[in-house]
Formats: structure tokens, sequence, C-alpha cells
């Protein structure tokens, strides 16, 4: 359950950069979750209800956008997908030292919210 | 409605306490092994076969993470080794920030290889740079040989896998065949020892291979 780990991390970041510009109220706070990191959407979720207890979160969603795995060979530069077979190999040359390129990311990418409490900058 | 754009890292605290942990160890000329696998897997048994193998030839400090007791720290301390204890309660995976306090605490000592045995779990740990110079994953017979594709990041980020309880292969339907194949999809170049921490099997080229290690970071770095 590092998911409760993630959302905690993330509702203290975004409520620091909120208070930082300004914001009283947090509607939407967007995630980008690569597959690798086993972070599962629900799980997020079910954390980000528990977690998310004051006002400036009061109506907030959380949306996740999730990113495949994807890979760069380092012999020929041919770029793959990994599906759930975890096959780290290239399907171009067969070298198997290829580099993981997506499907690690853990990131905030933005999020949205209002200078006043009602809601109507 | 305001937009903020954060391109923010969520672990980024962790990375940046990993960053301090690694530059630490480096310092120190300590080599730090990130020590992870299920629960009852034997890694504490392992330690301490390592342990009474390489003990007079090395310093060893071990870091062992446990959600709430310390009965493994007692094992270990028996071994006459140096050992701290964090308790994580109930969080499932140790963080940069806990192991760089631990390490504070024994730091004083000179140590060649610090152990931070992380709490059980193959899955949120793999996350979690500790600032460790590698991972080691051990997976035992009694598991199933079909964890490595269920947990791929922690085999993916393995440098050196450790399959444990070899001794009860013949008693299982372990497929050794199946679990190579795996893993050699998922990391070609993760070395595998099989070791068995109850008859002492496999443990001698385990640790000839920990030696090596340390004495090429010392090497590297003098």
């Amino acid at each position: 359950m590092h998911e409760l780990s993630i959302i905690q991390s993330v509702v203290d970041t975004v409520r620091d950069s909120a208070q930082e510009n300004g914001i009283k109220r947090v509607n939407k706070v967007k995630l980008v979750i690569g597959k690798l990191t086993m972070a599962l959407p629900d799980s997020l979720q079910f954390a980000f209800e528990a977690v998310i207890v004051d006002e400036m979160f009061k109506n907030a969603v959380l949306e996740i956008e999730e990113k495949d795995i994807t890979c760069e060979c380092r012999s020929c530069r041919h770029r793959f997908a990994v599906d759930d077979s975890y096959r780290f190999i290239c399907p171009n040359c067969g070298h198997d030292r290829v580099d993981i390129i997506g499907g690690r990311e853990l990131y905030i990418d933005y999020f949205e919210g209002d200078e006043d409490t009602n809601g109507t900058s | 409605m305001v937009q903020v754009n954060m391109q923010s890292h969520i672990l980024g605290a962790n990375e940046l306490l990993a960053r301090k942990n690694r530059s630490l160890f480096g310092g120190n000329k300590v080599l730090a092994l990130n020590l992870m696998s299920s629960p009852g897997s034997g890694k504490t048994t392992i330690l301490e076969r390592t342990i009474e193998t390489l003990g007079d030839k090395i310093k060893i400090g071990v870091i062992e993470g446990d959600l709430y007791t310390d009965q493994d720290a007692q094992r270990i301390e028996k071994k006459g080794v140096k050992v701290v204890q964090i308790n994580t309660e109930g969080t499932c995976h140790l963080d940069a920030g806990m192991v760089g306090k631990a390490y504070d605490t024994m730091a004083a000592v000179h140590l060649d290889l610090v152990f931070i045995e992380n709490v059980g779990n193959l899955v949120c740990p793999a996350e979690f740079d500790l600032g460790e110079d590698f991972r080691v994953v051990v997976i035992s017979i009694t598991e199933g040989n079909d964890k490595v594709l269920k947990y791929p990041l922690i085999f993916r980020e393995a440098k050196v896998v450790l399959v444990n309880k070899i001794d009860l292969l013949d008693y299982t339907d372990f497929s050794m065949d199946r679990f190579m194949h795996d893993l050699q999809q998922v990391n070609p170049s993760a070395q595998v020892f099989k070791v068995s921490g109850r008859t002492g099997e496999g443990i001698n080229n385990w640790s000839q291979f920990l030696l090596r290690e340390v004495r090429d970071k010392q090497s590297n770095l003098s």
C-alpha cells in the first residue's frame, strides 16, 4: 500500500503550492503514473478520499493518467512497448541492454483551484 | 479558476535524501545494500549466515526494517555486528529519510558493508531509492516460480537475485527453468546465487561476491 505514501506526498505538495499561489480551494489534481510503478489507480483514488479531510480539498477530484512501459534499445535505438509479459529485450535486434524510457512516471502534472472559497474567480 | 503546472516528482523528497545517503556511503567507503523480499523468504537467516562467513574479514553493520518488532534485530545482534532497528509503524517500506537517520547512529564506527534489510514486501520498497549501491532481491523456492512476472519492477532493479531454500527444490513444484527464463526477460544482467540459509549451501559463493564488491568500491574510491 505505497499508494497512501504517494497520495500523502501529493496532497502535501499541492497544499504547499496552493498556499504559495494564493489558492484557497483545490478542484482537481492530475497525476501521471507509469504502469511499472505498480501504483494502482483504484488504491490511489481510495487513499485520496481518505487523506483530503480539510476545507481546501473539500470538492477536489483526482485524475490519473496511466503511462505504458516503453523501452529504447541501447544497440539499435529501436523503441518498443513492453506488455504484461515484461520482456525487456529488443524485438528488433535481440539485444538485452535496454533503457526504460516510459512507465516509471510518478509525478503531479498540475492542479486546478480557485483563489477564493466561493469558486467564482 | 487557476491551473498550476507542477511536473513535480511525487517522491522527489525521497530522491534528495537518497542522494545524500549515497554520498555519505561513498565518503565513508562503505558498500550499502538494499535487501528486499516477501515476508518469510529468509532474508534474516541469509544475513546471519553471511555474517558468520564474512564477520572476521570485514566490518558489517545492519539496518533492520520491520513494521513493529525488533525480533530480527535481536537475531542479528547475537552475531556480534552493529544493528540499528527501524520500526516503520505500519508503513510497508523503508524510505531514504529513515535510513539516513539510522545510519547516522552507526556511522561513527568504521564499516565496510551495511545491509539494509527492507520491510518484507515485493511491491512498495521497489519505488524507494535508499541511496544504496545496489539492490538484492531474495526469492524462496516455496513462494513459487511466478514471482518475477508478478513483481517485475523489483526484479528489474536488482543487481543480485538470491534464490533461497534451494534445499527444498525437490519437494515443491518450483520450476527453475521457468524462473530463470522469466528473469532473463525482465533483467538479463541480474546475477543469480542459489542458496540455502538453512544448510548454508551457496552462502560461500555469495559471500565471496560481496567481498569483491566491498574491495572494488574501496579501491575505486581511494
